[in-house]
């Protein structure tokens, strides 16, 4: 029987692919960032797990406004990394599974949830640069990959009660399936950030602690907020916290907090890092 | 009426239906600089790219004003501006200092400074 081996929350940011390019993780600036993933990379390597269904969203590389899905799953054999404009390096391509994927697509959308499906995708930074922060040593990450994209572009966007629905959801499937296989979520996203307005640069690190805090005991915490208020507690892109929600929900288990790393700034964001077992 | 209306958290705007309308064409135009052929002609004749894509004159100009703000103001939206932002160069400490109307150091400093 398929088994939620645990679930890893972390933030995405395009300048750590210009980082990873230029071997900066022992730079000052850096390190504290990069450091915090070697308890994760070595309970990967102890764990094993088959698969990966990454959680994370779209900075228009797939998606554009004129089809903007609010939940996206990928169901193909591979997924292409590709060039999102501003130069850094494309990674080469994610293993997927589609035969899985469609377990999964069956599963969700039983349990009411009306997702795209996506027989092409390709995944830009969000899902590609945490592949490469936690299996750094990996041309590419020795797992097939779900890719599952939620709509933070365009708004209305799923509130946090709906997508740790979703996660709860993802648990559900992935316990029906029949194959022996272990599986880790992996949500990409956050912290509290904001690009753009006159309050860009804004960071809450009070809230975001308060949001690490509650994920272990107290998940659905976040959910008693609208993404307006997460908004204007995290920043505007602060609300990819949603990513977080949803994982930590697929986690229907024992769950322990294993590791957490939390590091401001890294580019304009402050940079999360949690690492859950579920038993 | 927009859910978004009611919001209201000074210099932070949500990218809603109003703004996704208003901004289509200019998004469009920047979601097609994933492709460096298109940066390259964008680059090559400016004006001629922002015609081929239907860009008013407002959004024209604020692109030709390099005028963040403005671009937000005309439907920009942040995710696909960054594609903009590439082409000149530019990192979020730059747009941020831009639309802060601070200088690049003292933007840093106070992302520095959220950490204390």
């Amino acid at each position: 029987m398929a088994k939620i081996v645990g679930g890893i929350t972390t933030s995405h940011v395009p300048a750590i692919g210009r980082a990873i390019a230029q071997n900066l993780q022992q730079d000052a600036y850096w390190k504290p960032f990069f450091d915090g993933f070697t308890p994760v990379q070595q309970w990967l390597d102890e764990v094993k797990p088959d698969v990966a269904i990454v959680l994370y969203n779209d900075h228009g590389l797939n998606f554009f406004l004129d089809k903007m899905p609010t939940f996206a799953v990928g169901a193909a054999g591979q997924y292409c990394n590709a060039d999102e404009g501003w130069g850094i390096p494309t990674l080469p391509p994610f293993a997927g599974d589609a035969a899985l994927s469609w377990q999964l697509i069956n599963s969700l959308v039983a349990d009411e949830f009306d997702i795209t499906t996506c027989q092409e995708m390709l995944v830009d930074h969000a899902f590609s640069l945490p592949m490469k922060l936690l299996w750094p040593q990996h041309e590419t990450p020795p797992v097939r990959t779900i890719p599952v994209c939620i709509n933070t572009v365009q708004y209305p966007l799923p509130s946090a009660t709906r997508c740790y629905k979703l996660g709860q959801a993802i648990g559900r499937a992935i316990a029906k399936l029949p194959d022996d296989l272990k599986v880790v979520i992996i949500g990409t996203g956050g912290l509290s950030h904001q690009l753009d307005g006159e309050r860009a640069g804004f960071i809450n690190k009070e809230f975001d602690l308060r949001f690490m805090d509650s994920l272990a005991a107290n998940p659905q915490w976040a959910t008693q907020y609208s993404n307006e208020q997460l908004v204007e507690y995290t920043g505007t892109q602060g609300v990819e916290m949603l990513m977080w929600v949803a994982t930590r929900a697929a986690l229907t288990g024992e769950v322990r907090e294993l590791h957490r790393n939390y590091h401001i700034p890294i580019s304009n964001t402050a940079a999360g890092l949690m690492l859950f077992d579920n038993h | 009426m927009q859910e978004t209306s009611k919001f209201n958290v000074p210099g932070t705007y949500l990218f809603d239906g109003d703004l996704a309308m208003k901004g289509y064409a200019l998004n469009k135009m920047c979601f097609s600089f994933n492709v460096a052929a298109n940066r390259q002609a964008f680059a090559a004749d400016e004006a001629g790219y922002c015609r081929q894509y239907g860009l008013n004159d407002e959004q024209t100009r604020v692109i030709r004003e390099r005028d963040v703000l403005g671009l937000l103001a005309a439907g920009g939206n942040v995710y696909y501006l960054a594609k903009f932002a590439g082409i000149l160069g530019l990192d979020v400490q730059d747009l941020g200092a831009a639309q802060t109307g601070m200088s690049k150091e003292a933007f840093k400093q106070m992302l520095v400074a959220a950490g204390k």
